[in-house]
C-alpha cells in the first residue's frame, strides 16, 4: 500500500512537473532586422522596440501564461542574408511567425520564402509592392508610401501649387515614392515639371536643383531617408531656393533636423503620429499607445523613440492579440492578423482585411513642419 | 596528376554525401551559397591566382548573369536552361570585348578600371527600371525544372549548384594544368618573360578574363533562380571585395583554395551570430590573423600550421 503511495505520488508530481513545463514552453517569435549596415538607422531601433515589447510583456506574464521567445537576427541590409535567416528562424527554431525584415528590398526577397512554409511575415517596410497584391502570408505594418504621397498632395491642391518638382534617391525607398508621386499627381491636378533622381551616397545635389530651378516649380518634393535629404535642404538653402520643400516619412525623425541645420526651417513632411504625440487632441485614437511607446522607449534606451520603432512595436502587438485570440499555430495566427479591426497603434489604426494586408488610410499620416528646430501640425 | 583527380574525387563525394549527414533545413540552405559563391570565387582566383590580374568587377559579371536570366525568365519566354547558356556566352563575349582594351592596364590601374565596370553595372541595374524594376529588385523569377521535376526545395537546389560548382572545379583543374595554364603562370611570373617564350600574353588574359566572367555569369543565373527575386545590391561593390576576400583567404593559385575561403567567408558569420553584437569585431579580428599568420591562405597555411605541430609532439616523444 505504503509503495502504491509512493508510485501515485512521484507519478502525480511528475506528471504536474511535465504540465508546468508544458505550459511554461515559450512561444517562439522571429525576427530580421538590419541593425547593421547601410540601413541601421531602421534596423536599431526595431530591434530595440521588438525586445522592449516583448519584455513587457513577459513581466506581465506573457501570453494567456505563456512567454515569448524573440529571436531577432541581423540581416546586414542584405537580401541574399535575409533569405538565409528566414530560412533558419522557420527550419531551425521553428517561430510561429515573423516580424521585419526593415527594408523593402530584404523583404521581397524573403516573401518566397515564408509563402511557401506558411508563416505569416509582418513586414516592417514601406514599399506597396509588398502588399500589393495581396500574398496571404504577408503583412505589413509601415505606412504605404501611396498614403503619404495622398498627404502632401492634399495640401498642394488646398494652396493651388500646381507645378511641382521632384527629386527622389535612386534606391528602393525612392523609386517607390517616385512611382506613386508619378501615379497620383494627375487626381489631384498636379504637373511634374521635373524629375530628378540622386545617388544615396550623393553629397552635393547643386546640379539637380540649379536644374530645378531653371524650369520654376511652385514646390519641390524630395523622396528619401537620411543624410540625402539634409543635403538637399542644405544646397537649397545655399542657392536661395524660396519655395516649399516637402520631404518625405524617410526623414521623420530629430536626425534630420540635426543634420539640416537651420536650413531645416519651414520644410514640411508627412509623418506617422509618433513625433507629435504631444500635439494631438485628446480624442485621438492612437494618443495611448503612443503616450506609452514613448514612455517604455525613453525609459528603456534613454531616447526618444521614433517612427521606425513604432513599426516593430504594432508588429508584435498585433501579433500578441492575434496569439491571444486565436492559439499559437502558423495558420491561426494568420487567420487573427488578418481579423485585426481597429488597433489604434504607433503607426495609425490597423484594420486588415482579406483583400487588405496594409490596413491603414492616409489619416495614419498627419503633415507636419519644422519651426525653430522642432515640429509643428500643418493646419 | 593522379592525386588531382584522387582529391576530386574525394571531394566530389564528400559534397554529395553532406546533405546526408547534416540536420535538414538551415544549414543545407548555407550551403547552396557556399556553392554560388565557390563558383564565383574560383573565377576570379583563375584571373588573380594564376594569370596575376586583378579584378574588382567580379560582381559585374554575376550581376549580369543573374539579371540577364531574371528579366529572360519574367519577361519573355525562353527555356531557362537556354536562357542561362545565351546569358553566360553573352557575358563572356562582352569580357572579351573590354578585356582588350582594360587587360592592358596594370596594377593599380588595372583595379581601377575593373572597379569602374562593377560601378557602371550596379548603377545600370538602378537606373534601368523597366527593365530590371530598379531599386526594388526583380520578382516573380521561377526555379529551374527539367520536365516536370522542379528544383524547390533546399536539397534539390543543393545538388543542382553542387553539381555546377563541381563542374567547374573539374574545368578549371584540367586548366590550370593545361598548356594554357602553364601559360597563364608564366604571365604571372613575368609577362615579358612569357611573351619571350613565345606565349601570347594579351591574348591568353582576355581569355582566362571572359572564361572567369562566364563562370560568374552562371554563378549569377543559378543565384536567381535559387533566390526567385533578385535586387541591385546583391551586386554591388562589397561583394567584389567579398569575392577577393575570399581567394585571398582560401589560397591565390589554388583552385580548392576558393573553395575553401567561400566555405569559411559564407559560413563564418554565421556560426559567430553566439558572440551576438560582437560578431563583427570577432569577425574581423579572425581576417586580420588569418592574412597574418597565412599568408599563403588557408590552404597552404593547414597543413603548414599542421606540420608544424606534428614533428614537435614527435620530438617529444
Amino acid at each position: 500500500m505504503k509503495k502504491l503511495i509512493t508510485v501515485a505520488l512521484v507519478s502525480f508530481f511528475v506528471f504536474c512537473m511535465a504540465s508546468a513545463a508544458m505550459a511554461a514552453a515559450p512561444i517562439k517569435i522571429g525576427a530580421l532586422f538590419s541593425v547593421t549596415g547601410p540601413a541601421s538607422f531602421l534596423g536599431e531601433p526595431e530591434r530595440n522596440t521588438a525586445q522592449m515589447v516583448v519584455d513587457e510583456i513577459n513581466r506581465v506574464g506573457g501570453i494567456k501564461g505563456r512567454k515569448i521567445e524573440l529571436i531577432a537576427y541581423d540581416t546586414g541590409g542584405d537580401s541574399t542574408k535575409a533569405v538565409q535567416l528566414a530560412n533558419k528562424l522557420i527550419k531551425n527554431d521553428q517561430v510561429v511567425a515573423i516580424i521585419g525584415p526593415s527594408t523593402s528590398g530584404e523583404t521581397m526577397a524573403v516573401i518566397p520564402v515564408v509563402e511557401k512554409a506558411q508563416v505569416p511575415l509582418i513586414s516592417c517596410a514601406a514599399a506597396i509592392k509588398i502588399t500589393e497584391p495581396v500574398k496571404p502570408w504577408v503583412f505589413k505594418t509601415a505606412q504605404n508610401d501611396s498614403l503619404a504621397v495622398a498627404r502632401i498632395y492634399e495640401q498642394l491642391k488646398k494652396e493651388r501649387r500646381t507645378k511641382i518638382a521632384l527629386l527622389t534617391v535612386s534606391d528602393g525607398f525612392g523609386a517607390s515614392g517616385r512611382e506613386q508621386l508619378k501615379a497620383q499627381a494627375s487626381r489631384y491636378g498636379i504637373q511634374i515639371v521635373a524629375d530628378d533622381t540622386y545617388g544615396p551616397k550623393d553629397t552635393d545635389m547643386t546640379a539637380q536643383l540649379t536644374k530645378i530651378r531653371g524650369v520654376h516649380p511652385q514646390a519641390i518634393i524630395c523622396w528619401g531617408t537620411n543624410p540625402g535629404p539634409a543635403v538637399i535642404a542644405r544646397n537649397a538653402k545655399q542657392l536661395g531656393i524660396n519655395i516649399p520643400l516637402y520631404m518625405s516619412h524617410g526623414v521623420s525623425s530629430k536626425k534630420f533636423i540635426e543634420l539640416a541645420g537651420d536650413a531645416a526651417e519651414g520644410i514640411r513632411l508627412p509623418t506617422g503620429k509618433v513625433l507629435v504625440a504631444d500635439l494631438l487632441p485628446k480624442n485621438d485614437k492612437q494618443k495611448k499607445s503612443l503616450q506609452s511607446f514613448i514612455k517604455d522607449y525613453q525609459h528603456h534606451y534613454r531616447t526618444e523613440g521614433d517612427h521606425f520603432g513604432g513599426h516593430a512595436w504594432d508588429a508584435v502587438m498585433l501579433l500578441r492579440y492575434a496569439i491571444e485570440r486565436g492559439g499559437d499555430n502558423p495558420a491561426a495566427i494568420r487567420k487573427q492578423l488578418e481579423a485585426t479591426r481597429n488597433f489604434a497603434g504607433i503607426g495609425g489604426v490597423f484594420n486588415y482585411a482579406a483583400r487588405d494586408h496594409a490596413g491603414l488610410t492616409k489619416d495614419a499620416f498627419v503633415l507636419v513642419e519644422v519651426k525653430k528646430k522642432n515640429w509643428t501640425l500643418v493646419k | 596528376m593522379k592525386s588531382d583527380k584522387l582529391k576530386f574525387l574525394l571531394f566530389a563525394v564528400v559534397v554529395l554525401a553532406i546533405p546526408l549527414f547534416i540536420p535538414k533545413g538551415y544549414l543545407t540552405n548555407v550551403l547552396i551559397f557556399v556553392g554560388i559563391n565557390s563558383m564565383l570565387a574560383l573565377g576570379l582566383n583563375l584571373l588573380l591566382g594564376y594569370a596575376g590580374q586583378i579584378s574588382l568587377g567580379q560582381a559585374a559579371f554575376f550581376g549580369l548573369g543573374a539579371y540577364g536570366s531574371g528579366v529572360l525568365n519574367t519577361q519573355y519566354v525562353i527555356n531557362p536552361w537556354l536562357a542561362m547558356a545565351l546569358v553566360a556566352v553573352g557575358v563572356a563575349a562582352f569580357a572579351f570585348a573590354i578585356g582588350f582594351p582594360v587587360l592592358r592596364l596594370k596594377g593599380h590601374y588595372l583595379a581601377m578600371a575593373t572597379l569602374g565596370v562593377g560601378v557602371i553595372a550596379y548603377i545600370s541595374f538602378n537606373e534601368t527600371v523597366d527593365l530590371t524594376g530598379g531599386p526594388s529588385g526583380l520578382s516573380g523569377i521561377e526555379n529551374l525544372s527539367i520536365g516536370s521535376f522542379v528544383f524547390d526545395s533546399d536539397i534539390k537546389n543543393y545538388y543542382l549548384v553542387w553539381s555546377f560548382a563541381l563542374v567547374s572545379i573539374l574545368l578549371a583543374m584540367n586548366m590550370v594544368n593545361s598548356r594554357f595554364g602553364r601559360g597563364l603562370r608564366a604571365i604571372h611570373d613575368s609577362e615579358v618573360a612569357a611573351r619571350v617564350m613565345g606565349v601570347n600574353a594579351r591574348l591568353m588574359k582576355v581569355q582566362v578574363f571572359a572564361l572567369s566572367a562566364f563562370i560568374s555569369a552562371i554563378a549569377g543565373s543559378l543565384y536567381c533562380h535559387v533566390m526567385t527575386f533578385i535586387s541591385p545590391t546583391s551586386f554591388s561593390f562589397p561583394v567584389s571585395i567579398e569575392l577577393l576576400t575570399m581567394v585571398v583567404i582560401g589560397g591565390l593559385g589554388s583552385v580548392f583554395g576558393s573553395v575553401l575561403g567561400a566555405l569559411l567567408l559564407t559560413l563564418l558569420p554565421e556560426m559567430l551570430r553566439a558572440f551576438q553584437d560582437m560578431d563583427i569585431i570577432v569577425y574581423g579580428l579572425l581576417l586580420i590573423s588569418m592574412t597574418i599568420y597565412l599568408p599563403g591562405g588557408l590552404v597552404r597555411g593547414i597543413p603548414a600550421l599542421f606540420r608544424k605541430i606534428v614533428p614537435a609532439r614527435g620530438s617529444h616523444a
